[in-house]
């Protein structure tokens, strides 16, 4: 089974192609107000963790994603 | 603070009204025919209105409207659930249902109401809703209301619907499947064939909302399911008035008996106004035009041929397939502004489209076709885009 740490790490080097201001990724990096993704690029970077997955992520979590840690917590509970 | 929010947008208009230019909400003063106008006091012919097949100005729609205001008054004051359900409203009803061959329709106060009260209604928590990713807002409205669980999949790509049927399992059989017949922004059409077949190897609901496409396609005027023959397969049709039928409302048919129950359920059914009288009778009046005139249909697509061939020949990057809906795509705000200025000043008026309301991060000059278009009109609006081009405010390969 994979731990929180491996997916905290996928979704960090998933971003950095997006990562435009040269951040140190962390699980309390926010998406929107710290890397700056637009919803738009939000909705591309939920498309790559769920091909990378095979899992679908319902748009239902997003309201409660602010950091990766979010995410890795909420994809964790999704592919267990 | 509460209104922080809205910043963005206050410069946004800000920055419109120092150029003077005023592109949303754009006041039309007078209303010439189905096809010109004047707008911020130009004479324009009207590229951007939805009219697919002309019939906001058919004597015969107006007619029936001027008839039913004198016998049913101006409004009906009241819901579908209480006093609003006139017998124009039930024979409307009949009629949409008979024109897709189904028992069951519901009609709306508007096509918004429609899709966003369908979207809301028919899943509920536990179930499942795969939707379009390009849906339009009503759908997402919708969706969101619903208590189900929320998924996109990639826009016009059944394999992606089939990838995401298959990680739901047994609960695919609990999921409503959403898409669009024509999409509103850049035109193309859905893959129908393609999306019904996926629906019939997992299982599933099928809904269809054809508010671009009903009169637009399809031998009898149905929509992008009769077109592609799966009407089938699609359990919930949904619809507007306000485009091909040139009024406003919306509806959903079934042939799902259901629907007669789901009918008590949808809150923007029962908690609005029901439409006033006129509008009902000059839908129902132009729904009778709709399937006995197939000629108007054929002159629509003679001019959606036209003008996309035209734009297209000058190298602009329009959609992949002649529409009634013709987008070009612009990757630079201030420029896309700019054109569209111009393009009235030439004396067209087409949609100004911004993110989000553009399905990517381009800004779109949607044009729209109409039946009731001439040639010399359809070739105007090709020479108005010829002028931007020979004004170096786009390029005939790659727009800016």
């Amino acid at each position: 089974m994979i731990d929180y740490s491996e997916y905290l790490s996928f979704l960090c080097s998933a971003l950095e192609s997006q990562n435009k201001k040269k951040l140190i990724l962390s699980e309390n990096t926010s998406l929107v107000a710290d890397i700056g993704l637009s919803s738009l690029e939000v909705m591309e970077f939920i498309e790559k963790i769920e091909d990378h997955f095979d899992i679908s992520i319902p748009l239902n979590i997003l309201p409660d994603v602010n950091t990766i840690g979010d995410l890795a917590t909420k994809v964790r509970q999704l592919n267990l | 603070m509460m209104f922080d929010k809205f910043k963005p947008m206050a410069d946004f208009q800000a920055e419109l009204a120092e150029r003077s230019v005023e592109p949303f909400g754009a006041i039309t003063e007078k209303i010439l025919s189905a096809t010109e106008g004047v707008v911020q006091g130009r004479n324009v012919i009207l590229a951007g209105t939805n009219n697919y097949l002309g019939l906001s100005f058919d004597p015969r729609c107006i007619k029936a409207a001027q008839d039913a205001t004198a016998l049913w008054g101006t409004g009906t004051t009241g819901s579908r659930l209480a006093n609003g359900s006139f017998a124009e409203h039930q024979a409307l009803e009949t009629e949409i249902a008979q024109f897709y061959g189904v028992d069951n329709a519901i009609v709306f106060s508007t096509g918004y109401t429609a899709t966003m009260g369908m979207c809301a209604t028919l899943a509920g928590p536990g179930d499942v809703i795969l939707l379009d990713a390009d849906s339009h807002a009503s759908i997402y409205t919708g969706v969101k209301l619903s208590g189900a669980e929320i998924i996109r999949f990639k826009h016009s790509d059944p394999e992606d619907l089939a990838k995401r049927l298959r990680r739901l399992g047994d609960r695919a059989h609990q999921t409503l499947i959403i898409a669009e017949g024509i999409y509103s922004m850049l035109g193309d059409v859905a893959p129908l064939q393609e999306i019904a077949a996926v629906k019939r190897e997992y299982g599933g609901y099928l809904f269809v909302d054809e508010a671009h496409s009903m009169g637009v396609m399809g031998a009898t005027g149905r929509g992008a399911a009769q077109a592609a023959g799966v009407e089938a397969d699609v359990d919930f049709f949904c619809g507007t008035f306000s485009k091909s039928l040139g009024a406003i409302g919306g509806f959903c048919v079934s042939r799902h008996a259901e629907l007669a129950a789901i009918r008590f359920c949808i809150n923007s059914y029962i908690f609005t106004a029901s439409s006033s009288p006129s509008v009902i009778a000059s839908t129902r009046e132009a729904l009778r035009i709709t399937a006995a005139e197939p000629e108007l249909q054929a002159k629509l697509w003679n001019n959606c041929n036209r003008l996309y061939q035209g734009l297209k020949s000058m190298g602009l990057p329009v959609g992949p397939t002649a529409s009634p809906v013709v987008a070009v795509a612009m990757e630079d705000r201030s420029r896309t502004i700019d054109c569209w200025k111009a393009l009235m000043e030439a004396g067209v008026y087409v949609n100004l489209v911004i993110p989000p309301a553009s399905p990517s991060t381009n800004f779109l000059l949607r044009n729209s076709v109409s039946a009731a278009h001439t040639s010399a009109q359809i070739d105007a609006i090709i020479a108005a885009y010829a002028g931007l081009i020979s004004a170096g405010l786009i390029t005939g390969t790659q727009a800016h």
